[in-house]
């Protein structure tokens, strides 16, 4: 199988289009976080619990959505924690984020522990099943990509689709961008800076823990220790590689997979057996930090990024 | 609401803040505890016993807090100038590595001279590590969190294919282990008959150099200038890069040394699991210390001790482990939230 077989190959763009899912979700819950003035590196840790609450909801018998809702909401509630700390309190965002993954990934291991006792392989759940979408699903090549899904992807760009309008045709969206460019503006408008970051954080957050609840539900049925894996960080690159806008960060998550998609296939190759198989590894790596270093002279980072802001303050 | 600063916070303010930070983490803790079925008092009796409970625990607990000065150390000089090192962890594989390559018959020299020269190109290739994402964030302003972060995980799958490849232990069984280290090349016993290295004992040796360095010496003086406000610096005149450069040189060494340390005073040789993210937890060392390199030696013993009791705790009361971490992670927020309002006064409204 070379190159061209590869790409010409309607299961190598599905699973381009699969592995891209997860980091849309929690892509754009850091952009929106980034965009109202706040870096969020709980991304890590969020996208644990979320894989870990998700799977859990679903083994103990309740229904899928319920699992996405699970895993949201525990999303949420670390959102609220790091937004409480790093708004009105104005913490540093490097340390409370860190934090924040810290504390919610040995909460997740605690939790799996404490449930699991004596586990050794974790238990599988029935995932959410692909479905095609009438009509749409037969295009050559695209149709298999993009609409013979599981719901969950659909959901995914449906979110892009979303925070997009918001973002651009809403009050609510320019409000949310200016806490991040100008606060005080935004105190001057009589509105309130620090309950529209809070929402951010805890909204973005929440999209984070379902990204990290697609891996559980969607793509392995079953929970892992390390099956983040650095994800959240890649989302922090794909933000910045995005340039800060939902429709470039979704075109730079599906690009970054489809790398890694063909990093695995390649490894199946000939050039397989003759380079290491950690050197594939590292490409999804290496790809983030070769993106940050292209985009970051150009970028238009919001200016109040990492700024807290203390009314009454100037 | 709004913070306002407070020019003379009370003694009250200064130490009760804390405190009730680290009575709301043992609480926290204690609720785990009862999740799991255990008696909180004795959940944190059995911690406490097992990190300092007798002098094998006791010995574990400073074994165990040697890495973590070192990598406290590495974020603590980092952190001070606001150069977010969150790599260490691929600092100390890089010192590791360094250690086993030199350390394993490529040089035959005496043990006196031997060991100082393994240390110090230990210390370069951890400061090489870091060199990179810092020379990418002065000159293409690429933000370093992300960067270091990024390649902590490259660097593990280097390791992995180095076990895995050219420097796969012949005789290791099929392991993917190194070989081991020279007699010559191995840290003795700081007291003999004790089961604790040199290591140890460079720790505090480094400590007490960073501290003449961030107190005593411009270097110092200039990396909290830049860590302060780095425009302001740049504006006094202060070589802003180069401080930068030379704080991640520094940084990056005292990492390595971590990865140097474990591997030749304690384990002799490099495998996977060297570090259990050392290089992650020397963050909230580093913060618990307020990043004061002699606060260093003392947080990095209590998280050490946290960790080596919660093992000792878990074995016999049957809290999963992972509850150290928890607390430790409290301790983090709660500590940076109970500092922050020793200098500010909330106002409602």
């Amino acid at each position: 199988m070379d190159l061209l077989d590869i790409l010409l190959s309607a299961s190598f763009w599905a699973a381009a289009v699969r592995i891209a899912s997860p980091l849309i979700f929690a892509t754009m819950g850091e952009l929106i976080c980034e965009r109202a003035g706040v870096l969020n590196l709980g991304i890590e840790g969020i996208m644990v619990i979320g894989a870990f609450c998700g799977w859990m909801t679903v083994y103990l018998g309740f229904g899928l959505w319920f699992g996405v809702a699970a895993a949201l909401a525990a999303g949420m509630v670390f959102g609220l924690l790091h937004g409480v700390l790093t708004v009105p309190f104005g913490l540093s965002q490097h340390v409370v984020g860190l934090g924040v993954t810290l504390l919610a990934t040995s909460v997740t291991y605690f939790a799996y522990r404490l449930s699991l006792p004596e586990v050794t392989i974790p238990p599988r759940i029935e995932p959410f099943q692909p479905y095609a979408i009438p009509v749409l699903s037969d295009i050559p090549l695209l149709g298999a990509a993009l609409f013979a899904q599981t719901p969950l992807t659909y959901l995914a760009f449906a979110t892009v689709l979303v925070v997009s309008v918001v973002l651009y045709r809403t009050p609510l969206g320019l409000a949310l961008r200016a806490a991040g460019e100008n606060p005080a503006s935004v105190a001057a408008q009589g509105l309130s800076v620090t309950a529209i970051r809070m929402g951010a954080v805890i909204v973005g957050s929440g999209l984070m823990a379902v990204g990290g609840a697609f891996l559980t539900m969607s793509a392995f049925s079953s929970f892992f220790f390390e099956m983040i894996n650095g994800r959240g960080w890649i989302c922090i690159a794909l933000v910045v590689f995005g340039a800060w806008k939902p429709g470039k960060a979704l075109l730079g998550a599906l690009l970054f997979a489809a790398f890694d998609a063909l990093q695995i296939r390649l490894q199946q190759t000939p050039l397989g057996a003759l380079v290491p198989y950690q050197i594939f590894l590292m490409v999804p790596y290496v790809l983030s930090i070769l993106a940050l270093v292209l985009m970051s002279r150009r970028a238009e980072i919001p200016a109040a990024l990492m700024v807290p802001f203390n009314k009454g303050e100037r | 609401m709004r913070l306002e600063p407070i020019a003379n916070p009370t003694a009250l303010r200064l130490f009760g803040l804390p405190a009730a930070a680290l009575a709301l983490t043992v609480l926290i803790a204690s609720l785990l505890a009862l999740m799991a079925g255990a008696n909180p008092f004795d959940t944190l009796g059995l911690i406490v016993k097992g990190a300092a409970g007798s002098k094998f625990a006791l010995l574990e607990t400073l074994n165990r807090a040697t890495p973590l000065i070192f990598t406290g150390l590495a974020v603590a000089v980092a952190f001070r100038a606001r150069l977010w090192n969150i790599g260490a962890e691929a600092q100390l594989y890089a010192g590791a590595v360094v250690t086993v390559l030199l350390g394993t018959g490529a040089l035959t020299l005496p043990s006196p001279v031997l060991i100082p020269v393994i240390a110090l190109a230990a210390m370069l290739a951890g400061a090489l590590v870091l060199l990179g994402p810092v020379l990418l964030k002065t000159r293409a302003g690429v933000d370093e969190v992300v960067t270091t972060l990024l390649f902590n995980f490259i660097m593990l799958l280097f390791i992995s294919y180095l076990l895995e490849g050219p420097m796969k232990d012949p005789m290791g069984m099929g392991w993917p282990k190194s070989a081991s280290l020279e007699k010559a090349a191995r840290l003795p016993r700081l007291v003999e008959g004790l089961r604790l290295h040199w290591g140890f004992g460079l720790a505090l040796i480094a400590a007490a150099v960073v501290w003449v360095i961030q107190g005593r010496t411009t270097l110092g003086f200039e990396i909290r200038a830049v860590g302060l406000n780095i425009d302001a610096a740049r504006f006094a005149g202060i070589p802003v890069n180069r401080v930068l450069v030379k704080t991640a040189l520094l940084s990056g060494g005292l990492a390595a040394l971590a990865g140097f340390s474990e591997v030749a005073g304690l384990k002799g040789n490099l495998t996977l699991d060297l570090s259990p993210g050392y290089g992650y937890t020397g963050i909230i060392v580093a913060m618990l210390a307020l990043l004061n390199p002699l606060g260093v030696v003392v947080s990095a013993i209590f998280v050490a001790g946290v960790f080596v009791g919660a093992d000792s705790m878990s074995r016999a009361a049957g809290v999963p482990t992972y509850i150290a971490d928890i607390l430790l992670a409290t301790a983090l927020l709660t500590m940076v939230l109970a500092i922050r309002l020793t200098r500010v006064r909330i106002r409602w409204g």
